[in-house]
């Protein structure tokens, strides 16, 4: 791991002068736990550790940088759907679905450093240093992706809510394994679930998606 | 979810001075999170601080030694699924790791994290639900729905233990590194899981101010045969109703030794010594694999609406043995 990989991952992003902001800005009440502010050492090194409630962070989505204000608790899907960046934009990709919010359904899936995962699961805070990619973001432009493509000539959605989800997740496994078999595709699926019972027609445009790449 | 604030972990040792003192549930350490978070979302748990454990890379990876392997931590349940020399020498918990969850949470749940998740009894996760493990008084599976609870072991609480990754562990005789305030200690896999008789409260015997850093699984033998069964409700990913993981060291058909630890049978992982000692030194057949199976569940206690759980670990041990010596 390079030295520029390590200061990504330990999360320079949270500067003291951000977090110092984000104070100013009134959204944070407690930034350290009183509890562990016991003894001199302890407290000087609580001083350090930097403790936020907010903090000003930067997402690399769909190959862009979002700076965005964000409370600890607050969810990458929260920021994908609801976020408003510090310009005053709405950061609106609201491909990913909230649905079961538990990460049990898949309708949030997003790509995290080209891997698959619930993004209703992840703290907006952890998702800093990689490269987020939502439905909006597999297509190139107005031309679709082949596995979006692929969906449509199978008709593989019924009420479409869940589409977005499995979309990313086709991607994500043809992107690992480019000629899955049946049981890999369901496999490489299993995370996601249509409620209408697409499944059949899923598969088949996974397949097909598969021999186009 | 209730606000915390978060803190990026910079070294073990700042960990476990901002952890002591804090007793369980005031701060939490974040890994992969997927575990936590629904903890957090249904108030089960309410942290003031989270600390974040990813800023420690030399808690993550895989690294092998002439006395076996090495995991770190940090590293996901998909890395570990996928990683050459575990899925050939280790291939129980290869197996194990692959029937986590969803390939959306094997990305980013931890093996640590997996070690140390709660519970998914009903009860316990309603936080309406006053629970013996939330220190109320009563079970509510023992007179309520228990349909996936435990059938051994269970006296007082009866949650069973939602790891898949901790009985392939044990059965390969794996060590777990712990770090707290006083230093390093090292333990058995086996060693770090409790009974709700001896504490209704936790699953495990760390205490609030240690981390898990590592897993060390010593090398396996040549005549080595492991493997990991899991039963499901479906086809759909999910947590085991039961689940074995054999390791046997095989010569022809017999049975020179044999580890049997099953999952989702009970608050912890339960080793089967009963199986095991049927096994030890015979010739395999299905008589002797339905007689291992027999005699891991003479101690079962079923509740109103999970009496199968008996009959399907018991078949599920006797298939696991068929198919090591198949």
């Amino acid at each position: 791991m390079s030295e520029k990989d390590k200061e990504q991952k330990q999360g320079k992003n949270i500067s003291r002068r951000s977090f110092i902001k984000g104070v100013g800005t009134g959204t944070v009440a407690a930034t350290v736990a009183p509890a562990i502010l016991v003894g001199d050492e302890k407290a000087a090194e609580a001083q350090t550790d930097e403790a936020v409630a907010s903090a000003k962070i930067q997402l690399n989505i769909n190959e862009e940088v979002t700076e965005i204000e964000v409370e600890a608790r607050t969810t990458l899907l929260s920021v994908l759907r609801d976020g408003i960046d510090t310009t005053g934009n709405n950061v609106d990709l609201t491909g990913a679905k909230l649905i079961c919010d538990k990460g049990e359904c898949g309708g949030c899936t997003v790509l995290v450093d080209g891997k698959p995962v619930y993004a209703c699961m992840m703290l907006a805070m952890d998702a800093q240093g990689k490269q987020i990619t939502t439905v909006e973001g597999i297509a190139n432009g107005d031309d679709l992706h082949p596995v979006q493509e692929a969906f449509i000539k199978h008709d593989a959605l019924m009420c479409g809510f869940c589409t977005p989800g499995f979309v990313v997740s086709s991607v994500a496994l043809l992107n690992e394994n480019n000629k899955p078999t049946i049981a890999e595709i369901k496999e490489g699926l299993s995370g996601n679930t249509c409620r209408c019972g697409t499944y059949p027609f899923i598969f088949d445009a996974v397949e097909t998606a598969s021999q186009e790449m | 979810m209730d606000k915390f604030s978060y803190v990026n972990a910079t070294s073990l040792k700042q960990v476990t001075s901002l952890l002591s003192d804090s007793g369980w549930g005031e701060v939490m350490l974040i890994a992969g999170g997927t575990d936590l978070l629904s903890e957090l979302k249904e108030y089960i748990e309410t942290p003031k601080t989270l600390i974040n454990l990813k800023t420690l890379p030399e808690m993550e990876g895989i690294s092998s030694d002439a006395a076996g392997i090495k995991i770190g931590a940090l590293t996901t349940i998909a890395d570990i699924a996928m990683h050459p020399t575990i899925q050939h020498h280790y291939t129980v918990l290869a197996q194990a790791a692959t029937s986590v969850a969803t390939p959306q949470i094997r990305n980013v749940g931890t093996i640590g994290g997996n070690l140390c998740q709660r519970p998914r009894c009903w009860y316990y996760r309603d936080e309406t639900v006053n629970c013996i493990k939330k220190g109320g008084d009563l079970c509510y599976a023992v007179d309520g729905l228990s349909k996936y609870h435990a059938i051994l072991g269970g006296d007082p609480v009866y949650i069973v233990h939602p790891s898949d990754i901790a009985p392939a562990l044990i059965a390969l005789n794996a060590s777990m590194k712990i770090t707290g305030p006083e230093g390093e200690k090292t333990m058995k896999v086996e060693e770090f899981f409790t009974l709700p008789s001896d504490n209704p409260f936790r699953e495990n015997v760390l205490q609030p101010n240690e981390i898990v850093v590592e897993i060390q699984i010593p090398n396996t033998k040549p005549n080595t045969k492991s493997l990991y069964l899991k039963a499901r409700e479906k086809g759909a990913p999910d947590f085991a109703l039961a689940s074995v993981a054999g390791v046997f060291e095989m010569a022809g058909r017999t049975c020179q030794s044999a580890n049997i630890v099953l999952g989702g049978v009970a608050p912890k992982p339960w080793r089967s010594t009963e199986a095991e000692n049927v096994l030890t030194g015979k010739m395999v057949d299905k008589a002797v694999s339905m007689k291992a199976g027999e005699e891991a569940v003479q101690k079962a206690r079923p509740l109103n609406d999970n009496e199968y759980k008996v009959t399907l670990t018991q078949n599920l041990i006797s298939r696991a043995v068929m198919m090591a010596v198949s």
